[in-house]
């Protein structure tokens, strides 16, 4: 680490499968990664490729089964929480590791009031009165910006509009002041105008109570805004792993360069028709024995069919910049 | 031209939608969430009209309205001729097919216990008299538009990731042709590859089939690709209506000029340095609106006059309206948006 500091969260060789009627489906791949306090570590990747279940996984949140996590360490502090029981998990959720889903229907319960939802984990693990959790709820929806919080605090989800119910989970993970954030898409509801606010207030909280953050999003401009680091996913595996800057003017994967081309421009020329990465992403029925993306790749030679690549660094740079890439190509054209 | 050409597939008159709130022991109805709050606009046939604004605007609510998911408080939505708040229920049935929804929440809006396949083909056995080979056929061509695996046929909503599961809603929607759909969100839940995908399809299906789209979206960039004209929203008005290539190039309504400065342009270089308009003041519940314009509590260019009297949404210049006093002729002395723009402004005056 640049600073010394040790990480808050590690992970090592996270691998997760689905038991299904027709059979496994590989969905995390041998995945590591690692977070330092303050530091928000930035999730892309192709729809499927297992972010969501890669952060699910860490903190228990997968029903087993079907899902089985079958492999790895995940480290916060020095306790591994693979090896925790349910009650130690919960705690965990509850004070030390918020999560935001991508979802919000599926995790506010739509028979309690927001308040509800806001005030249970206040009294539950921060030990509040019914009373102080209240007042702290309707900070907490004035905060990510919901007019009117005291209110609106009193509405069932159903009355809220997608953004609002976004805001009201982000509440929710906020409540106890976590020391891990994991936020799976979420802003894709909201306004740039809002998305923004609550960009800023998460910088805030991180400046200030030294939050890290696991942030998921399609949303490469976020991305830009937000993250140190950029993790990219393709099949259930990290492809590409660097610093923000590192990834947007210096991507290495296929995959990932591929990814930054089909972004439609604000400014500038209007494109006529969108570029798109052609075929089709990987069903993962097995574990991976070749490249997962080689099926896509236009630089695919006979290696990308026969092994799959491992995790390399880019010796070409400075050390500490800490890029890496799982391909067996190279855009400098020094194929292996 | 406007008046020259055909008549509008879909036309809004004044359309309200207020949700009551009820409170205290018995319930009384003590106010009203004003979600939508008179809106008029048109979509030609084979035209894409944007639909943008903050977050809890009343996007989605214009979109179900439109369709009769609500009953509206007031107005007037004209599809294709035909009065959709007046059609009974039998004859709305018949009408369904050709308009159509893509929803923002595609998790509420899938049946948790159908397979993929049987979503799907749902609406083909309801309105179609397609034999179940005929059905099967069309399903997989329609998984295949949207970039759904075939393999994946027989698998249930929970088996999928947030993307895929906002493509079946897509696949859905597209099954029986329709003329008009309305997107709501179609994209946010997509990775950028599938998202150029989906959009590429829309505008294909839109080219062969010359549908309508209304299409809500928080991405100002997909709005800029997919959008012929865009309205912009704010606190259940309509505040800006203009054609693409002009709101992104100077916006006229503050509101717009601040929404457009926003945007999260990937670069992480230009993130640091760029200039956004921060809007600060308090944003205004839609129980309780302001008396003048929405947009004055939080609006950088606020006058007297905003304070009290609401702006309608006018003609400003040629085939732009806006709802803002700064655009008003009583006021052009006194001010406008954009200082290089402003002959132009004087130049067009007011073509209404
Ligand atoms: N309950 C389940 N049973 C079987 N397969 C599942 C289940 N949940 C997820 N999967 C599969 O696991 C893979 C990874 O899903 P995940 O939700 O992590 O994707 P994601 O990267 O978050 O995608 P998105 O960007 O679309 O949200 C997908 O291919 C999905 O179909
Ligand atoms: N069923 C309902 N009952 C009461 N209020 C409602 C209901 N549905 C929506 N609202 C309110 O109406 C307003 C507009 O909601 P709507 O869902 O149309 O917003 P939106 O512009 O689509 O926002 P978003 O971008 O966040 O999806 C919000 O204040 C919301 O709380
Ligand atoms: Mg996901
Ligand atoms: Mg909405």
């Amino acid at each position: 680490m640049a600073d010394g500091a040790a990480p808050v969260l590690d992970v090592r060789g996270l691998t997760t499968v689905f038991h299904t009627r027709q059979g496994e489906i590989h969905a995390v791949n041998s995945v590591s990664f690692s977070l330092k306090r303050g530091e928000v570590l930035g999730v892309v990747g192709e729809s499927g490729s297992g972010k969501s279940v890669t952060m699910m996984s860490l903190v228990g949140l997968l029903p087993a089964p079907p899902a089985e996590v079958r492999a790895g360490e995940v480290l916060l502090g020095t306790s591994d929480l693979l090896k925790m029981n349910a009650q130690g998990l919960s705690d965990v959720r509850g004070a030390k590791v918020g999560f935001v889903f991508q979802d919000p229907m599926t995790s506010l319960n739509p028979v309690f009031t927001v308040e509800n939802q806001i005030c249970e984990p206040l009294i539950r693990h921060l030990g509040m009165t019914k009373q102080q959790a209240r007042a702290r709820a309707v900070e907490l929806l004035d905060l990510v910006g919901i007019p009117d919080a005291a209110k609106r605090v009193k509405s069932y989800p159903h009355q809220f509009s997608g953004g609002m119910r976004q805001r009201v989970m982000i509440a929710i993970a906020l409540a106890c002041e976590p020391d891990i954030l994991i936020a799976d898409e979420p802003t894709t509801a909201l306004d740039v105008t809002i998305q923004a606010q609550i960009l800023e207030l998460m910088k805030d909280l991180r400046q200030k109570l030294g939050m890290a953050i696991i942030w998921i999003t399609h949303d490469l401009g976020v991305i830009a805004g937000i993250a140190d680091r950029v993790m990219v996913m393709y099949g259930g595996q990290v492809v590409e792993h660097a610093p923000v800057g590192e990834i947007f003017h210096n991507p290495q994967h296929p995959y990932t360069r591929a990814l930054l081309r089909t972004i439609p421009k604000i400014t500038g020329q209007r494109e006529k028709r969108l570029s798109v990465i052609e075929g089709q992403p990987p069903i993962m029925t097995d574990a991976p024995r070749a490249c997962a993306f080689r099926a896509r790749c236009a630089h695919r030679f006979d290696r990308c069919e026969a092994e799959n690549p491992l995790r390399r660094t880019l010796d070409s740079l400075p050390l500490g910049i800490g890029h890496d890439v799982a391909c067996h190509w190279s855009p400098e054209g020094a194929d292996a | 031209m406007r008046d020259t050409s055909p008549p509008a597939l879909v036309q809004v008159d004044g359309l309200k939608m207020y949700f009551p709130i009820h409170s205290g022991v018995l319930r009384r109805h003590t106010g009203d969430v004003k979600a939508v709050d008179d809106v008029s606009f048109s979509i030609n046939a084979g035209e894409t009209l944007g639909l943008v604004g903050e977050s809890g605007c009343g996007k989605s609510t214009v979109g179900r309205a439109l369709l009769r998911l609500y009953e509206p408080t007031a107005g007037r939505v004209i599809i294709d001729g035909e009065d959709i708040a007046q059609l009974s229920s039998e004859a709305l049935r018949k009408k369904r097919p050709t308009m159509q929804m893509v929803f923002q929440d595609p998790q509420a809006s899938l049946n948790p216990r159908m397979s993929l396949s049987s979503i799907i083909g749902e609406p083909l056995v309801e309105h179609t008299p397609m034999t179940a080979a005929e059905r099967q056929g069309r399903i997989y061509e329609l998984m295949d538009q949207v970039g759904l695996n075939r393999r994946f046929a027989n698998r249930f909503p929970h088996e999928f990731s947030g993307g895929q599961r906002q493509r079946i809603g897509i696949a859905r929607a597209l099954a029986l042709n329709p003329k008009f759909i309305v997107c709501d969100e179609p994209i946010a839940a997509l990775d950028v590859s599938i998202q150029a995908q989906v959009v590429n399809l829309l505008e294909d299906l839109q080219e062969k089939f010359g549908l309508t789209y209304l299409f809500i979206s928080h991405d100002l960039s997909m709005v800029r690709h997919i959008a012929d004209r865009v309205a912009v929203m704010y606190l259940g008005r309509i505040v800006e209506l203009s054609p693409r290539d002009d709101l992104y190039a100077r916006p006229l309504h503050p509101y717009a000029e601040a929404l457009l400065s926003a945007v999260n342009e990937p670069d992480p270089d230009r993130a640091k340095t760029r200039k956004r308009i921060l809007l600060k003041g308090d944003l205004p519940s839609p129980a309780n609106p302001p008396k003048g314009c929405n947009f004055c509590t939080r609006c950088p260019k606020v006058f007297a006059r905003c304070l009290t009297e609401k702006p309608d949404l006018v003609h400003v210049e040629y085939g732009r309206q806006v709802a803002c006093h700064l655009f008003d002729p009583i006021n052009t002395a006194s001010g406008s948006t954009g200082g290089s723009e402003d002959q132009e402004h004087l130049q067009h005056g007011v073509t209404q």
